[in-house]
C-alpha cells in the first residue's frame, strides 16, 4: 500500500518544484512564515496584530455578502438594511458581524497602538512600520465613517452631515469643497452613492495595500518586543537570532489560541449584545434618515469621539479642526518625538511611564466626554484633557531625553 | 502594565455605564420576548389596537407564523385584515383615514423598541391620560395619538403638585395619575397586557431575536472547546521554546 502513496507524494513534491521554478512560492513562505524568526518573549499585547488581520477578513468576507443585498439609494437603503436583517437568511448575522466588527476592529487597532506605544515600536529602525500603520489607522477611520452612512438612519445622515461639514472650515474654498464631496447641496442620494463606491472598493484596495506594506515593512527589520531588545544582535552559527523562535509553528499556533479567545467574546456581543448599550449600533440609526428632522443629540460612533471632543472642546471651528487634524497628525512624528536610549517602557524612567498612562487617561476620557451633550462643565474638562493629549507629544523629547533609564538587557528576558 | 490595562478596563467599563444611562424615569416594561405566549398575546393586542393606524412595513405575516408557533390559517384569520395575502408585507388597515383624523402620519412601528427602547413603549402606553377633554401623554407631551386601549385600562386623571426649582420660581408638574374611571381590565391586568404587547413590539423591531440568543449559547461553547483545545496544542508547541 505504500507504493501509490510514495507516487501521490513525488507528484505532490514535483508539482511544487515546478511551480517553484516559476513562482517564489516556497521561497515566500520560507521568507515570511517558517523561516521569519520572532523574538520568543512577545506577550498578550502582541496577539492584536494578528487579530486586526483577522477581522479585516472578516470584514471583507462579510462585507462582500452584505453588498449582494444592500441597495445603496436613498429610496432604498434603510429598507434594504431591514430586508437583510428579517428576510435574508442568516442576513442578521452577516450583518451583526459587521457592524460589530467594525467597532471591534477599532479596540484591536487601539489596543495594538498602544502595544506600540509602551514598547517603542516606533523607534528606530520602525519608522516606516509605525508610519504606514497611522496611515492604515487613518484609511480605518475613513472606511468606518462611510460604512455608517450606509445604513441611512438618522445618525448617518446627520453624522454625515456634521463631518461633511467640517470641510466647509476650510478658508476660501471651504463650500466648494463641501458641494463637491457631497455631489449635492445636502447630504443626498448621491452622496450615499459615492459613499457607497468608496466603502466598497476605494478604501478597502487602499487599506489591503497599506497592509502589505506595513508587513513588508515589519518583516524587513523584523519584530520589536517587550524588552526592546534588537534579537539579530545575537545570532548563532547559522545566522538564526538567538532569541527568535520561527513565526511557524511556534506564533501560528499561539495566535490561533488568540483568535480562540478574541472570536469568543466577539461572538459573545454578536448574540447577545450586538447594539452594546447603544454604543455600537445607536438607537437614534433605527429611525430612517429624514433631512427635516434634526436629532437632539448628534454624536459620532465611540471610535471616533476622542477626536470629537477635541473638537468641540475649541470654539473656532477652523481652530478646531486644525486641533482634531493636529491630534491624529501628530501621530506621524512619534518617531522622532522619542529621543530615549531605551525602547520599552521596562527600561524607561518614571516620567516616560506617568506620561504614557495620562495619555492613556486622557484618550478614553476625551472619548466619553465626546459621548455627552456638550455641557460647559464638559467643555472645559475636554479643554484640560486635549491639553494633556497634546503634553504628551510635546514634552515626550524632553523627558526621554534627560530622564534616568535602567540599562536595556543584552538578551530578551522571560 | 496590569495596573494599567485594569485602569483602562475600569474606565471603559464607566463609558458605557455613561453611555447607557440618560433615560428619562421610564417603568422597567418586564418584557420578556423569549415567552411565546406572551408575545402571541401581544400580537392579537398588536393587530386589534395597533395596525388599524400603524404599520410595521419591514415585517412580512408570514414570518409571525413561523416564529411565534402559528400556522399560517391562524395568521390568516386572526391578524389579517381585509385583501392581504400572507407573504405581504404589514401595512397598517386604515392609513389614509387616520392621517386625516389626527394631522400626522402614524409612524412605523417596525422598529420603535429599537429606537426608543422597550421601557419607553410600555411607560408610553401607560402613561395616557385625560388632560380637559384631551388625550395627553407624560411619556410623550401632547402626542397626537389618542389612548386607543382606553375601553382596557380605563381613564386617568393627573394629580398636579407645585415645586421650587433652583432659581426658586415655583412650576406645577404631574405627582401621579390617578384611575378615575376604571376600564374593562383590573390595573394589574392592564398592565399584563401591554407588557405583552411591548414583547411583541420587542420581536417585531427584531424578529431575529429569538433565533440569535437561543444559537448564541452553542456557538459559544464551540468556542469554548476549540480555545482550549487551541490553548494545549500551543502548550504542547511551546514547550521546547520555554527550555
Amino acid at each position: 500500500m505504500s507504493k501509490p502513496a510514495s507516487n501521490l507524494a513525488r507528484g505532490v513534491e514535483s508539482f511544487g518544484n515546478w511551480v517553484d521554478r516559476r513562482l517564489p512560492v516556497s521561497a515566500f513562505w520560507k521568507a515570511h512564515i517558517s523561516e521569519y524568526y520572532a523574538p520568543k518573549n512577545f506577550n498578550a499585547m502582541y496577539y492584536f496584530g494578528s487579530l486586526a488581520t483577522l477581522m479585516l477578513v472578516l470584514q471583507i468576507v462579510t462585507g462582500i455578502f452584505l453588498t449582494m443585498h444592500y441597495k445603496p439609494s436613498a429610496v432604498e437603503a434603510f429598507a434594504s438594511v431591514e430586508y437583510i436583517m428579517r428576510d435574508v437568511e442568516w442576513g442578521w448575522l452577516i450583518r451583526y458581524m459587521h457592524s460589530t466588527g467594525a467597532s471591534f476592529f477599532f479596540i484591536l487597532v487601539y489596543l495594538h497602538m498602544f502595544r506600540g506605544l509602551m514598547y517603542g515600536s516606533y523607534k528606530s529602525p520602525r519608522e516606516l512600520v509605525w508610519i504606514l500603520g497611522v496611515f492604515i489607522y487613518l484609511a480605518l477611520m475613513a472606511e468606518a465613517f462611510l460604512g455608517y452612512v450606509l445604513p441611512w438612519g438618522q445618525m448617518s445622515y446627520w453624522g454625515a452631515q456634521v463631518i461633511i461639514s467640517l470641510f466647509g472650515a476650510v478658508p476660501v474654498v471651504g463650500d466648494v469643497l463641501v458641494e463637491w464631496i457631497r455631489g449635492d447641496f445636502f447630504v443626498s442620494d448621491a452622496t450615499l452613492n459615492r459613499f457607497f463606491a468608496l466603502h466598497v472598493i476605494a478604501v478597502p484596495l487602499a487599506l489591503l495595500a497599506l497592509v502589505v506594506l506595513h508587513l513588508a515593512a515589519l518583516h524587513e527589520v523584523g519584530s520589536n518586543n517587550p524588552d526592546g531588545v534588537e534579537i539579530k544582535k545575537n545570532k548563532d552559527t547559522q545566522g538564526r537570532p538567538l532569541d527568535g523562535i520561527p513565526f511557524h509553528p511556534y506564533y501560528t499556533v499561539k495566535d490561533v489560541f488568540g483568535v480562540g479567545v478574541f472570536l469568543t467574546l466577539f461572538a459573545f456581543v454578536i448574540f447577545y449584545a450586538p447594539e452594546f448599550g447603544g454604543l455600537f449600533l445607536e438607537p437614534d440609526n433605527f429611525n430612517p434618515a429624514d433631512p427635516q428632522v434634526t436629532p437632539p443629540h448628534i454624536v459620532p460612533v465611540w471610535y471616533f469621539t476622542p477626536y470629537y471632543a477635541i473638537l468641540r472642546a475649541v470654539p473656532d471651528k477652523l481652530m478646531g479642526v486644525i486641533l482634531m487634524g493636529a491630534a491624529i497628525m501628530v501621530l506621524f512624528a512619534l518617531p522622532w518625538l522619542d529621543r530615549s536610549k531605551v525602547k520599552s517602557i521596562r527600561y524607561k524612567g518614571l516620567g516616560s511611564k506617568i506620561l504614557l498612562a495620562v495619555f492613556a487617561v486622557a484618550f478614553v476620557r476625551l472619548g466619553m466626554l465626546g459621548m455627552g451633550t456638550g455641557t460647559a462643565v464638559e467643555t472645559i474638562e475636554s479643554r484640560i484633557w486635549t491639553f494633556v493629549y497634546f503634553a504628551f507629544f510635546i514634552l515626550m523629547p524632553f523627558v526621554t531625553k534627560y530622564e534616568k533609564t535602567k540599562p536595556e538587557p543584552e538578551r530578551v528576558t522571560k | 502594565m496590569m495596573r494599567i490595562i485594569s485602569a483602562l478596563v475600569l474606565l471603559f467599563a464607566g463609558t458605557l455605564a455613561f453611555a447607557a444611562g440618560g433615560g428619562d424615569n421610564l417603568e422597567s416594561s418586564g418584557a420578556n420576548v423569549h415567552d411565546i405566549a406572551s408575545v402571541q398575546r401581544g400580537a392579537g393586542l398588536f393587530f386589534n389596537y395597533c395596525h388599524s393606524c400603524h404599520s410595521a412595513q419591514y415585517m412580512r405575516y408570514q414570518r409571525l407564523a413561523q416564529d411565534l408557533g402559528l400556522t399560517e390559517e391562524q395568521v390568516e384569520n386572526q391578524l389579517m385584515f381585509g385583501d392581504v395575502a400572507i407573504t405581504d408585507y404589514i401595512k397598517a388597515a386604515m392609513p389614509t383615514e387616520s392621517g386625516n383624523w389626527f394631522g400626522k402620519k402614524p409612524p412605523d412601528l417596525s422598529l420603535t423598541t429599537r429606537a426608543r427602547g422597550a421601557d419607553w413603549i410600555y411607560s408610553f402606553l401607560n402613561g395616557f391620560y385625560l388632560d380637559g377633554n384631551e388625550w395627553n401623554n407624560t411619556v410623550l407631551a401632547n402626542a397626537s395619538m389618542p389612548h386607543v386601549l382606553w375601553e382596557l385600562q380605563g381613564i386617568q386623571r393627573p394629580v398636579l403638585e407645585t415645586y421650587a426649582d433652583e432659581a426658586g420660581q415655583e412650576h406645577t408638574r404631574i405627582a401621579e395619575l390617578r384611575l378615575n374611571t376604571s376600564g374593562s381590565l383590573s390595573p394589574a391586568e392592564y398592565q399584563s397586557a401591554i407588557r405583552d404587547l411591548t414583547a411583541f413590539m420587542v420581536y417585531l423591531g427584531e424578529p431575529a431575536v429569538l433565533e440569535r440568543e437561543r444559537l448564541g449559547v452553542w456557538v459559544l461553547l464551540f468556542l469554548v472547546v476549540f480555545t482550549l483545545l487551541a490553548y494545549l496544542l500551543y502548550k504542547e508547541f511551546w514547550r521546547d521554546v520555554k527550555k
